[in-house]
């Protein structure tokens, strides 16, 4: 991605002519990999529990994104509001916003994905994860008025042909996370929610909190690593 | 660069990572946070885990209700192109200061108009919100930070040099966790000076009567 990502409306070809039957089938070519990838996987020994549908919505996930940043596809767009403004809304409905607030921060939240789609690295972050950082970022900068400090920047942008053996990986990682978390003891699993809508103060937080992260620490740590590498 | 972070023994606790990814500390916190991811891999990637947590628990939560225009509205902000955000910061030369503490102030170490606090140690108080306070603190080598206790968390984060209390030693990227429970006396190693990013969320509790006397003028 080059130069303004505006600059590209006015030619808008949407990629999805029906978007309610949107497949991994119809994506476009980004997907050819990503076919290889499953078939690879298919074929490896190694049989992780991997929720084959749950990926596929992830996976469709990015490639709505990826239709945002190259094509301004507002199909692709449409879905990734339908899915995720109700939940952005609910985070934020949760973490203190009145209804209002809550809607027009949302709408916010929608617009800076779009905006902020050549920034997205499907490697690094699944899209739900991506779009609860720019829902947190929201969130701090309109409902609690603070100036937003963030760690430096590493010279990583996102790579223009990402390898989709990773891309899938790493969706099929964040799923298992998921999983694991909705196994929790309700009431663990309602302490942690708590903290993240921030009724609780880090004080409060207990020191174990006993997340399941061991799914996906591996892949973020190895991305680091590897970045570390290359930049010797 | 790579040796410094080698080094760093003392990382952030999973309560403040839960809490950055969040976005619900203080904004002097989240200072001493992203400061220390700067200069910390570890903690760079444990942070990476902590924002996946909190999409899964936003994809878990129950949808609201979005207002039917939403998507209309949204494209007509995206099309008046109002919305943006500020990039991540980068450090722009060669600084002690991290590029999110660089944000912060406006100089270098002997630019800054530090101020005395007494027993040769210097402070610089950055602007934050008011619920917690932040400042750089300048520690001559081998000079003793009064004895004080903590009414909330303190967050101490070594940016040059290193200090060593009845805890431990904390070198340059140590990040020192103190709550109510620690009574420390700071002393700063021998060599160079000792420079600091330290956050409170509560007044520190110094047990002397002159430090307490300094503490109302320049308000620790």
């Amino acid at each position: 991605m080059t130069g303004d990502p505006m600059s590209g409306r006015g030619r808008n070809k949407p990629m999805f002519t029906e978007p309610d039957t949107l497949t991994i089938a119809d994506a476009p070519p980004v997907f050819a990999a990503y076919n290889g990838a499953k078939a690879a996987r298919q074929r490896s020994v190694e049989t992780p529990k991997v929720n084959t549908e749950a990926t596929t919505k992830r996976m469709a996930w990015v490639v709505q994104v990826t239709a945002v940043r190259d094509n301004q596809d507002r199909a692709a767009f449409a879905e990734l509001f339908g899915y995720f403004a109700p939940r952005v809304k609910s985070f934020l409905m949760k973490s203190g916003a009145s209804p209002d607030l809550a809607e027009e921060c949302t709408q916010e939240v929608m617009a800076t994905l779009w905006n902020k789609a050549h920034m997205f690295d499907p490697t690094k972050a699944s899209v739900s994860t991506w779009i609860f950082t720019i829902a947190r970022n929201r969130k701090i900068d309109i409902l609690r008025k603070q100036r937003r400090p963030e760690p430096e920047d590493l010279p990583w942008g996102p790579e223009p042909e990402p390898d989709q053996v990773e891309v899938m990986g790493l969706q099929q990682e964040t799923d298992k996370l998921g999983q694991a978390l909705a196994a929790l003891p309700d009431e663990q699993r309602k302490l942690i929610e708590r903290a993240y809508f921030g009724e609780l103060s880090h004080s409060e937080i207990a020191a174990e909190t006993g997340l399941p992260l061991g799914t996906i620490k591996s892949r973020i740590r190895l991305a680091l690593d590897r970045l570390r590498h290359t930049m010797k | 660069m790579m040796n410094e972070m080698k080094q760093i023994k003392h990382h952030l606790t999973e309560p403040l990572l839960i809490s950055y990814a969040a976005g619900t500390l203080p904004e002097a916190f989240n200072l001493v946070v992203a400061t220390h991811i700067s200069m910390c891999d570890e903690c760079r990637a444990a942070l990476a885990e902590y924002e996946t947590v909190g999409g899964e628990v936003m994809l878990d939560a129950e949808p609201a209700d979005i207002a039917e225009d939403a998507l209309a509205a949204t494209l007509a902000m995206i099309d008046s192109g109002t919305i943006s955000e500020r990039p991540a910061p980068v450090r722009t030369r060669d600084s002690l200061f991290p590029g999110p503490l660089q944000d912060y102030v406006n100089g270098d170490v002997d630019s800054l108009k530090w101020r005395k606090v007494g027993g040769g140690v210097s402070q610089l108080v950055l602007e934050t919100s008011k619920e917690a306070t932040v400042r750089l603190l300048r520690i001559p080598a081998g000079t003793a930070v009064p004895d004080h206790g903590h009414r909330g968390t303190e967050l101490t984060l070594v940016l040059q040099g290193a200090f060593t209390d009845a805890e431990d030693r904390f070198g340059t990227g140590d990040l020192e966790v103190a709550n109510e429970d620690l009574h420390h006396t700071p002393v700063a190693e021998a060599g160079e000076d000792c420079i600091c990013l330290a956050a409170t969320d509560a007044p520190l509790r110094f047990s002397g009567l002159l430090p307490r006397i300094a503490q109302r003028f320049v308000g620790i």
